[in-house]
């Protein structure tokens, strides 16, 4: 019977997130204009449903000081006060608002895993896809470069990094988008790799186009599909990667409010089937989950695809 | 197929040199590291004098460049010391955490790949359906939670109620049935983390390739779809499938470290971790050469198999 | 639970000097439920448990055990000259007897008879003499060496082993329970670090470090009312959920390091039974005092009055502990200052002493890592958001965990860190506050704190010792450099089927590390 109203929650849940995209979507058209519009009204429910779900994170990771009741590192009142107004989710392990401090980590831990990956990103498919076209020493040299860099353990990596030049925000965006960029680069490469040797790259080059505009009109839109698809998945692995380093105690400082900290500091409760740490976790695989739902849908749009 | 062996070899050779610089890279970083073996054992109660005393017996106090030639002789005659913290030799301590492994990845590749292989296809071939969504999503919550918490959710829902052990205690006796019974949950928390990578390259990579004229062609020719798929567009797909499938396997075996803490596996994640705080070198540039080489092996099996499914590569003008 | 003490009161100065009794001091008033559990020992069953510590890199040599999971079985494998009792005071383990000299700095021990090794050598003075002396000289790479420093000379006598200490110390015995200090075999003058070998109550089987050790009873051992276990089974789970699964699921019996965030859950399980011990393992936050502004012994009270310790009781310790008053001594030890005025959170004392000290705000860097102790860093944080009231602004600095000892303790100007507590005020002021001693983490220098414990550790005249001791807690609280918020109590959890003593060892965790010799199976 528990289970029979369980799946009835997650009904409605999902009817009420179609629901919400479908409204969103209305809206969005609504309001838009030109090619915008005529590519919104192309997007299924669930990619209206991701972006709103984005447009939500974004707008409150913005207001946050407007929309959090309490302030980021305010100590309220007891330790895990159960989930009664004015603490809406309740408190944490030291006695601060839960709903503030998940407000508070949508900003700290987006803003960090977007730049990160935005970062990761840059790096890692420019120099691949230049690996890839050039060939020949390039390619050697960067390819046996990512090769050392990604045959060291990132996590272990990222953790001598960061104990030698110290834990700053900086430097945990810089280290985390190095590593991560290698990975990218091997993608960025290996898809390139199969383009590059397509007759109309053949033809571009007998044209004489430089290497710049090769890379960027030829090349680049025709690799666009799987590093999109990669960029989704990245951007959730920097999550996990914060979470990770934030147990080892070198990832984001306190009292800051950050997802990945506030899931480990709270994770040993679900062993004994409290929910309090699915709150954070269900904030980052939301995020995800939206996010690659948009991913699927440019993705759809890029293959040209038409049904 | 003549330049596919002397990519191998060039590859291997390469490998060689990687492990190389790697050895150098581990030795530097850990070099940079503050403190040392003799600090980090003695931690709160280390004096001036039993840490210097300490480091001579360790002959730490030699030149950092003389300590990384001497373990560099040893190491190409094939003999990777003795741990600094215990004395023990290195290849007794490495040998059955090894072996753990190398079980669990495997167990849980067994697994993730088939598993992922066919939902990234039925998610191509039924594209945009509810299947798609449901999988998708379903794949994407698993890997938002974090290794540790997926694994204390499975730990809650199998372990509690007496299915599986929340242990994994293995030993040399074990039989390989009750070893699977035993690491069960851990390799399917890897599982749970892995498979969700994999399926949406495959789905990314096939659907990538749907709108070619050639599948188009395919089509128009009345095959049905999943042959289309099968035969046509995932020959096609293999390289960036491929390439992921080799990251993610070579994450199983060197980044599983959380879900060794954990499950309580003895494996080397675990082993390097503590070898690393305790700044044992000659443990860390081993367990670290075993994961690069685990690494290249696999990396090298990616790309011959890339260059194999794409005859444009093997006779590149 | 902080009424859990283990007064240690009653040792007469007599007994110390002569004895080898176990004195009558009042023991742990346990609570009823726990009590009932108790039968009378009984032989039989492996013990498995499940310890917090434990490292891939742990070895068997005695000069280096920094964990409880080394400490612990190393202590099952061998015997020490002497044992705290759980009462606190010191009973006879390899030693039967010992003598002072008047001046306590000749210290003679008479050696028991007729004990084995495992291995079936029969333990002489001689192991005795090369067992202590692994630890002292040049060459000594030991934690324990400034222990040992004081020993001039160690030599055998017939059945007796004469030690010479450059000053008097009447609390010498006490040091001699150290676990590093555990008497080995020994071939012409010297120990092997890497043996197998003991004389405890427990056979070393197997060890396999940072995962498991077996052992299994040692049949000669020389104590017939110990050991009741056939075999102890320990496995070291470092993560903290991990280790509550094994003891819920039933794959242990015992399990240390309870997470005080669950700690109340877990209470609820079935057939588990949490068992916390006061100890005088304490919480520290301590300042550079040469360096500005903790010079200013103004600004050191301000931050003093700045800390809510009962808070900080509360949520960090869930109550399993008390709060510290800025001095190191617990208050189950035998010269605590019982007269002395506990400190309170008072912003408008720190708000005072920082105008006193010509301030109106104060910023300090508060470097904190979890290293320290389970819960540092939210400490920390919790410090930080109280300092506030009082105008002192607390920036917390999360260091890594891994180097903290090295990179952060006494680099920082102001870090986090703890004491496993020492037993005896001695050793306690010795080691942590007296002007030049290697571990003293405030850089503390009072002429008469230091003047005084000189003093008082040849005075013989007990009266005259508890007011040295008195006063020093004072000095210290009020002028040293180390805020003490909290005394934490070791926390542990059982399984029902498990058999724990009334009286239980307060000096270390695991019934002062010797859980394996002195629990039993119900």
């Amino acid at each position: 019977m528990t289970i029979l109203i369980k799946l009835l929650w997650i009904a409605v849940a999902i009817a009420v997130a179609l629901a919400a995209g479908w409204l969103f979507r209305t809206a969005a058209i609504a309001v838009s204009r030109g090619g915008l519009r005529k590519a919104l009204r192309t997007a299924p429910l669930t990619a209206a449903f991701g972006m709103l779900v984005i447009l939500l994170y974004i707008l409150v990771a913005i207001f946050a000081p407007v929309i959090a009741p309490f302030a980021e590192r305010e100590v309220v009142g007891g330790q895990f006060l159960p989930w009664e107004a004015p603490y809406i989710l309740g408190t944490d392990n030291l006695g601060r608002d839960m709903f503030t401090r998940l407000i508070y980590g949508a900003r700290n831990t987006v803003g960090i895993a977007f730049m990160t990956t935005a970062l990761a990103f840059a790096i890692g498919s420019i120099l691949g896809l230049l690996a890839a076209t050039v060939g020949g020493w390039m390619d050697q040299f960067l390819s046996r470069v990512v090769d050392i860099l990604m045959a060291i353990p990132s996590l272990i990596f990222s953790l001598l990094l960061l104990t030698i030049f110290g834990t700053s925000v900086v430097t945990l965006i810089l280290v985390i988008a190095t590593i991560d960029s290698t990975r990218v680069f091997r993608l960025a490469r290996s898809v390139a790799q199969d383009i590059v040797v397509m007759d109309y790259i053949e033809a571009a080059k007998l044209r004489g186009e430089g290497l710049w505009r090769l890379i960027t009109r030829e090349i680049l839109p025709n690799a666009m599909a799987p590093l999109v698809a990669e960029f989704g998945l990245r951007f959730c692995f920097v999550f996990l990667m914060i979470s990770a380093l934030s147990f080892l105690g070198v990832g984001v400082q306190p009292p800051t409010a950050d997802w990945g900290s506030m899931v480990r500091e709270n994770a040993a409760l679900i062993t004994f089937g409290d929910v309090t740490p699915l709150l954070p976790a269900g904030a980052i695989a939301l995020l995800t989950v939206a996010v690659n739902f948009v991913v699927d849908w440019m993705l759809h749009r890029a293959s040209g695809l038409k049904e | 197929m003549s330049i596919v062996w002397e990519m191998i070899f060039k590859r291997l050779g390469l490998g060689l040199l990687t492990l190389l610089v790697i050895s150098v890279i581990i030795f530097s970083a850990t070099e940079l590291l503050p403190g040392d073996l003799a600090q980090a054992i003695l931690g709160q109660s280390a004096t001036p004098e039993t840490v210097a005393a300490f480091r001579k017996e360790l002959g730490l106090d030699l030149p950092a460049y003389q300590r990384y030639f001497n373990w560099l002789f040893g190491a190409l005659q094939g003999d990777f010391g003795t741990s600094l913290a215990n004395k023990r030799p290195i290849a007794d301590l490495i040998a059955t955490r090894l072996g753990n492994t190398l079980f669990l990845a495997l167990y849980a590749a067994a697994i993730a790949v088939p598993l992922s292989l066919t939902l990234g296809i039925l998610a191509a071939l039924y594209r945009n359906s509810i299947f798609d969504r449901a999988a998708n999503a379903l794949a994407l919550t698993s890997i938002s939670f974090p290794e540790f918490f997926v694994a204390y959710i499975l730990i809650f829902v199998l372990a509690q109620s007496g299915l599986f052990p929340s242990m994994t205690r293995m030993d040399p006796n074990t039989s390989l049935g009750e070893a699977l019974y035993r690491a069960f949950l851990p390799a399917l928390t890897l599982t749970l983390v892995v498979t969700a990578h994999m399926m949406r390259m495959t789905r990314a990579a096939i659907i990538n390739l749907l709108a070619s004229p050639y599948i188009e062609m395919a089509r128009l020719k009345g095959i049905n779809p999943m042959r289309v798929i099968l035969k046509h567009a995932l020959p096609n797909a293999l390289a960036p499938i491929i390439t992921v499938i080799a990251l993610n396997l070579a994450y199983l075996i060197t980044g599983v470290v959380v879900v060794e803490v954990v499950f309580v596996y003895p494996g080397l994640g675990q082993l390097m971790v503590d070898s690393v705080a305790k700044r044992d070198f000659p443990v860390v540039q081993a367990v670290a050469l075993i994961f690069a080489a685990a690494y290249v092996l696999l990396n090298l099996t990616a790309d011959v198999l890339s260059t194999l499914s794409n005859p444009r590569l093997i006779h590149r003008k | 639970m902080s009424k859990l003490n283990s007064p240690m009161g009653g040792i007469s100065r007599r007994g110390l000097l002569k004895g080898a009794t176990a004195l009558g001091a009042a023991g742990l008033i346990l609570p009823a439920s726990v009590r009932k559990a108790m039968a009378e020992p009984k032989r039989g069953g492996v013990l498995r448990i499940a310890l917090a510590s434990g490292n891939t890199t742990d070895s068997l040599d005695p000069a280096t055990w920094d964990s409880t999971f080394v400490q612990s079985f190393n202590t099952a494998r061998c015997n020490t000259l002497t044992e705290i009792a759980p009462d606190g005071s010191l009973v006879a383990e390899l030693a039967e007897s010992w003598e002072a000299s008047a001046d306590a700095a000749t210290w003679t021990f008479k050696i028991r008879e007729g004990v084995t090794f495992h291995s079936g050598k029969t333990m002489t003075t001689d192991d005795v003499v090369a067992s202590l002396n692994y630890h002292r000289g040049e060459e000594s790479k030991s934690a324990a060496k400034p222990y040992v420093d004081p020993i001039t000379d160690i030599k055998a006598e017939g059945s007796n082993v004469v030690i010479s200490l450059s000053g008097g110390n009447a609390d010498f015995p006490f040091i001699l329970a150290d676990y590093h200090l555990v008497v080995l075999p020994s071939a012409e003058g010297k120990i092997d670090p890497t043996t197998t070998d003991g004389t405890g109550a427990y056979v070393l089987d197997s060890f396999e470090p940072g995962v498991s050790v077996k052992m299994s009873r040692n049949p000669n051992y020389f104590k017939t009312d110990r050991a009741w276990f056939d075999g102890i089974d320990a496995l070291s789970i470092v993560d903290a959920a991990a280790r509550q699964n094994a003891l819920i699921t039933g794959e242990v019996d015992v399990i240390d390091g309870v997470d005080l965030n669950t700690v109340s859950l877990l209470e609820r399980a079935p057939g588990i039974k949490v068992l916390p011990v006061t100890g005088n393992q304490h919480f520290v936050f301590p300042m550079d005092t040469r360096l500005s502004p903790y010079d200013n012994n103004n600004v050191r009270q301000a931050l003093k009055y700045g800390i809510d310790r009962d808070e900080l009781v509360e949520k960090i310790l869930r109550g399993f502990g008390s709060a510290g008053n800025d001095h190191p001594i617990g208050s189950g030890q035998r010269y605590f200052n019982t007269e002395l005025e506990q400190k309170t959170y008072d912003p408008d004392k720190a708000k005072f002493h920082l105008k006193e000290a010509g301030m109106d705000t104060l910023t300090v860097q508060l470097s904190a890592a979890d290293a320290a102790f389970a819960g540092a860093v939210d400490s920390a944080v919790l410090y930080a958001e109280r300092a506030a009231a009082a105008g002192i602004n607390i920036e917390v600095v999360r260091e890594p965990s891994d180097g903290y000892w090295d990179n952060v303790w006494m680099k920082k100007p102001f870090c986090a860190s703890y004491w496993g507590g020492r037993p005896t005020e001695d050793l306690m002021f010795s080691v942590a506050y007296s002007a030049g001693a290697p571990w003293n983490d405030s850089f503390w220098d009072h002429a008469r704190f230091n003047e005084l414990l000189v003093s008082a550790r040849s005075e013989l005249d007990d009266d005259k010792r508890r007011e040295m001791y008195w006063e020093m807690q004072a000095i210290c609280a009020n002028e040293g450099g180390v805020v003490i918020p909290m005394f934490a109590s070791y926390v542990n959890a059982h399984s029902d089927k498990v058999g724990v003593p009334e009286v239980i060892g307060t000096n270390q965790g695991l019934d002062g590390l010797r859980l394996y010799e002195r629990w039993w199976f119900a």
